[in-house]
């Protein structure tokens, strides 16, 4: 079985961050970082390929049976800063023993080797669920705008590649053209460039800035332009007494405790015959369902057009005066304590699913490099076998699944039939 | 009243090759057909084989099935498709004579010991206490057996469509059956309606075949059956031509008047053979689509036009077919029509295709919703083996995904059902690389002998080359070439690298066997087919490898068997859109669950949770 490794969320505030490696490979993974891997605890210097120092961490081995999964296990309690995660993840994926685990892996070992029981599970399953939710959450964000539209391209492209090839075997006595190559290399090294600006960390950068979403949403008229004038400490949305003034989102950068966030000022949530209000109001419930944390500003008894979800922060608007649960932007009662409730949040998800996302990505990118490269080579010499082709882009797809969703046979045969006029 | 094992609904593909499995097995079985003269008709095209197909009905042949020897038989046309691609995708192909088809079919049915042919309109079921066990004959009479395989094909409230024309039909000049679909319903099946066209059939004594381009068969001919040696038909060629832009205009002034396109249709047709009226509409820029002119028969002046199937009135067929370059003074036999039909959700049924909740039914071919002869004869001879075994009381018989194109397809139908009727194509086939029609019967025969339908003198000729495979492959462990030498033949290889046997340096795609005897004077055992299965092995070894973790992991989700009682319902924490889609596919193992749409990770760990605590609260660990 494969040996595998994800960050094993630290929660709150203590700023640990447990790596955990396990599978067979797991101890000879770890001594890769740590030439001294101790027998059953210590602290140890960590180092990267080169010798670069990654951190200082307490690294904890299990024996074949007595760890979480049942299989030989390190733990790396490592600093929980973004970058030594990052660095320290970074270098098991690119050790060729190792892949990252996929959602609700570790418990399935565990389950099935006999060290977990069903009420566990149960428990451990909606912890799961949560972190595909957040995780698909995540990449929605962070696949939205520029860099969405070129994943939404790559994807387009693999399919139309994988297609061609599929047709002139699939359909070889049909009317398909017979030379693909050209379209194909084409086609193959469009994505390749991509990816390998996407890997080269340009893009990523740019996101890295960006950091967490926070979008305040609540009906019109409830103070959240004002809300998050007070928060940035300057006038960056306009406010006005007439309700529906803010028509299109608003985005402050700022910076919780280290932790980077952009809080989104959107349109009050209404029905509206105004079409460039509703525009502004579909708009801002994309963008709210989107973001990390919504801070819902509550009017009344009136119920939320969103739906709240777990983490969510609902405070009663306008409350000028402090009261328990109450915020005003105007006077700034209960804008500490918002702020504390917020970092806290996300300083929770911060090492988790940012760090280990990214990196995800960035190995699958890189799969799919090799891949395609095997793939393009081929094509290159001439003298290919289409169906090892067709495998080599296979994988590739199949490696950026998790960046672009996945990518069936029923994709690639409706592309052909919708592409060739197949049926002699 | 009579009584046999087994009784098969059907003479089509599917219905004879099941009759055919199933007596092979060993049990008395019964062949219920409205005529002896209609067993093994091919109903549509002229032709066995193709990509995937090809693959299916060397599939069929390992496991001592009929098709590949009876399409050997009548084949006047063979050409191996993708021949200069790589062996995984290549797939036979055969033109058919209609007639010596079906006449050797009737021979394989008619002298196959435990088969007897009852000629009768099968119209309903003998059901006791929920389970099938026999069936009624439109005069009344009853044939009791333990299992029923039904094949309608198109015959289910099947209905023919030539322009504004339409009646009830299952075959041209056949009566559709409507009672059956009746008591199909009866069992609260998820019933869709289907479609499927033919092109008019052409006079070929009224075609200009000097006007036009042929297309001759191979020069050295790949049969279907491991245990053909020769073509034994005259060969023939086939014609080809075009539409055209006037074609196309004729087409386009009467669309109205198609069945299809005027509405009187309802029913999902395939996307890849799609009506003529369909590729001038989706494809208007086109301004030609090419027709396969294919004989009937090396005896039979009829004609084929593969590529223009389609459901216009009478008048339009004649106008357009005589607007084509060849074709100026061809005269019509047999009008193209459309037919409508009902299959029943694939889903409903078990991995052995019988279905889940009628103990005793089982269904193969169209009515699940596939297309072509050689998925229903494929869903034939399984359905075939494991009514078989349900007589015998033993446990049913699956085909798994990575053995065989068969378990591809019965998988696919199962868990993901149909939303057009289903074709083969290699595509599907995720470990296509290992599937290959050349190895078929180093991946079914041994199965297919120890479950008892593989005959003896198969398993000899299968034995026998199994042994000049090994003491080949054992010759060329020991022989030992420079990287230098192998190069040196004009190879693509560093010559600096390490040396290497014989048997890996085929894994070079360049490297062949007629290389090896170059370099040394060692002679290789074997005649020519072992050398290629060798060098064929050997250029895909590397790729094996690679699935090989892939496939572990599935093997190891197989092994992880649901139990049929299960009630997902008690599952707590299974979303209840989880919860439908697993009662509707009930899944057999964890792997299967996995592969249905929209399953999660989530839900496969509470799944594999609630099995592993039964499992441990039986054995009372």
């Amino acid at each position: 079985m494969d040996t595998i490794f994800a960050l094993a969320t630290a929660q709150g505030r203590a700023g640990v961050a447990i790596v955990r490696i396990s599978g067979e490979h797991a101890f000879v993974a770890a001594s890769r970082l740590t030439n001294d891997l101790p027998k059953n605890r210590g602290v140890r210097r960590l180092v990267d390929q080169d010798g670069v120092h990654l951190d200082d961490a307490l690294v904890l081995v299990f024996q074949d049976g007595q760890s979480f999964t049942g299989e030989p296990v390190v733990e790396l309690h490592l600093h929980g800063s973004i970058a030594v995660v990052g660095a320290v993840l970074r270098v098991l994926g690119d050790d060729g023993d190792l892949r990252p685990a996929e959602a609700g892996e570790f418990t399935r070992r565990a389950l099935e080797n006999g060290k977990l029981d069903l009420a566990q599970v149960e428990g451990l399953a909606d912890l799961i669920d949560a972190e595909t939710e957040v995780q698909r959450r995540q990449a929605l964000r962070v696949l939205d705008g520029a860099l969405g539209d070129l994943a939404g391209e790559w994807r387009a492209k693999l399919l139309r590649a994988a297609a061609l090839i599929e047709a002139t075997i699939d359909f070889a006595d049909e009317d398909v053209p017979v030379d693909v190559r050209p379209e194909v290399m084409t086609l193959l090294n469009e994505v390749r460039v991509g990816l390998a600006h996407e890997v080269e960390g340009v893009a990523v950068a740019e996101r890295l800035r960006h950091g967490f979403e926070i979008a305040i949403v609540g009906p019109p008229n409830a103070g959240k332009s004002t809300l998050l004038n007070r928060l940035a400490g300057r006038d960056a949305a306009i406010t006005s007494e007439i309700a529906g003034t803010t028509r299109d989102i608003i985005e402050v950068r700022m910076d919780l405790d280290g932790i980077p966030v952009t809080i989104l000022d959107t349109a009050g949530l209404r029905e509206s015959t105004d079409i460039v209000e509703t525009l502004g109001i579909e708009k801002a419930v994309m963008r709210a369902e989107r973001a990390d944390l919504r801070v819902f500003l509550k009017m009344g008894d009136e119920q939320p057009i969103l739906s709240i979800e777990k983490d969510d922060i609902v405070l009663i608007a306008k409350s000028d005066v402090s009261v328990a649960g109450g915020v005003s932007g105007k006077t700034g009662a209960g804008v500490d304590a918002l702020v504390y409730q917020m970092t806290t949040l996300l300083r929770a998800r911060v090492a988790t699913v940012g760090v280990a996302m990214r990196e995800r990505h960035r190995l699958a990118m890189l799969r799919s490099i090799d891949f395609i490269d095997v793939a393009y080579s081929s094509l290159e010499m001439g003298d290919f076998m289409e169906d090892l082709v067709a495998e080599e882009m296979r994988s590739a797809t199949r490696a950026i699944d998790s960046l672009l969703g996945r990518v069936d046979v029923e994709d690639i045969l409706g592309e052909i039939f919708s592409s060739f006029c197949i049926g002699k | 009243m009579k009584h046999f094992d087994v009784v098969v609904i059907g003479g089509g593909h599917a219905g004879s090759e099941a009759a055919l499995a199933a007596a092979r097995m060993g049990v008395q079985t019964a062949l219920v057909t409205l005529s002896a003269e209609t067993i093994g008709v091919m109903s549509c095209n002229p032709a066995i084989g193709g990509l995937g197909k090809g693959h299916l009905v060397r599939e069929i042949d390992a496991l001592d099935g009929a098709m590949g020897r009876v399409a050997d038989t009548a084949g006047i046309q063979f050409r191996l498709l993708n021949r200069k691609k790589g062996p995984a995708v290549q797939g036979p192909r055969a033109q058919a004579d209609r007639a010596l088809y079906r006449q050797a079919m009737q021979i394989e049915v008619t002298q196959c010991p435990n088969l007897s042919v009852v000629v009768g309109e099968a119209v309903d079921l003998v059901m006791d206490a929920g389970a099938v066990v026999g069936v009624i004959l439109a005069d009344g009479s009853e044939i009791r057996s333990e299992a029923v395989i039904l094949t309608t094909g198109t015959f289910l409230r099947g209905i023919i469509h030539i322009g504004d024309v339409s009646r009830p039909g299952g075959r041209m000049g056949e009566d559709p059956s409507v009672r059956m679909a009746e008591r199909m319903d009866s069992f609260g099946l998820n019933l869709g309606r289907l479609k499927t066209g033919t092109p008019p059939r052409l006079d070929g004594r009224t075609i200009d075949w000097a006007k036009l381009e042929r297309q001759p068969g191979d020069e050295d001919p790949t049969l279907f059956s491991f245990l053909s040696k020769s073509v034994v038909a005259p060969q023939v060629d086939c014609g080809i031509t075009h539409t055209n832009p006037q074609t196309h205009e004729i087409i386009e002034k009467n669309l109205s008047r198609s069945a299809m396109y005027g509405g009187q249709i309802d029913g999902v047709g395939p996307r890849y053979c799609p009506s003529i009226e369909d590729k001038v509409v989706r494809f208007a820029d086109k301004s030609a689509h090419q027709i396969f002119l294919e004989p009937e028969g090396a005896y039979d002046h009829t004609v084929y036009p593969n590529g223009i199937s389609t459901s216009l009135p009478i008048d339009v067929q004649e106008a357009y077919v005589k607007s084509i370059v060849g074709l100026e003074q061809t005269e019509i036999l047999q009008p193209g029509y459309a037919i409508e039909y009902d299959y029943i959700d694939p889903r409903s049924l078990k991995l052995n295709l019988e279905l889940r909740d009628v103990a005793g039914l089982f269904l193969a071919g169209q009515i699940n919703g596939t297309t072509g002869y050689e998925e229903a004869a494929a869903q034939g001879l399984v359905a075939g083996i494991n009514a078989a075994r349900r007589v015998r009381s033993l446990a049913p018989i699956y085909f798994e995904r990575r053995h065989s194109y068969i378990g591809v397809m019965i998988d696919d139908l199962i868990t993901r059902g149909v939303s057009e009727p289903y074709r083969m194509f290699t595509s599907r086939a995720e470990f296509r690389l290992s599937l290959r029609a050349d190895n078929a019967d180093q991946r079914l025969t041994s199965l297919g002998r120890e479950i008892g339908c593989v005959s003896d003198s198969r398993w000899e000729a299968y034995s026998t080359k199994m042994e000049g495979i090994s003491s080949a492959k054992a010759v060329m462990a020991e022989i030992n070439f420079s990287a230098k030498d192998i190069a040196g033949l004009g190879i693509k290889l560093s010559p600096d690298g390490p040396k290497r046997t014989a048997l890996d340096a085929l894994s070079l795609a360049d490297f062949e066997m007629p290389h090896i005897a170059k370099l040394t004077n060692t002679a290789i055992p074997g005649d020519a087919a072992i050398h290629q299965q060798i060098k064929n092995d050997a250029l895909y070894a590397n790729y094996i490898a690679r699935q090989a973790k892939d496939i572990a992991a599935m093997e190891r989700d197989e092994k992880l068997l649901i139990p049929s009682t299960i009630d997902y319902a008690v599952i707590s924490g299974l979303s209840n859109e989880l919860v439908a889609k697993l009662m509707r596919v009930r899944p057999k193992d964890i792997a299967q669950a996995g592969r249905i749409e929209g399953m999660t990770p989530a839900g496969l760990l509470l799944l594999v949770a609630w099995i592993k605590q039964r499992s441990v609260k039986k054995t009372g660990t």
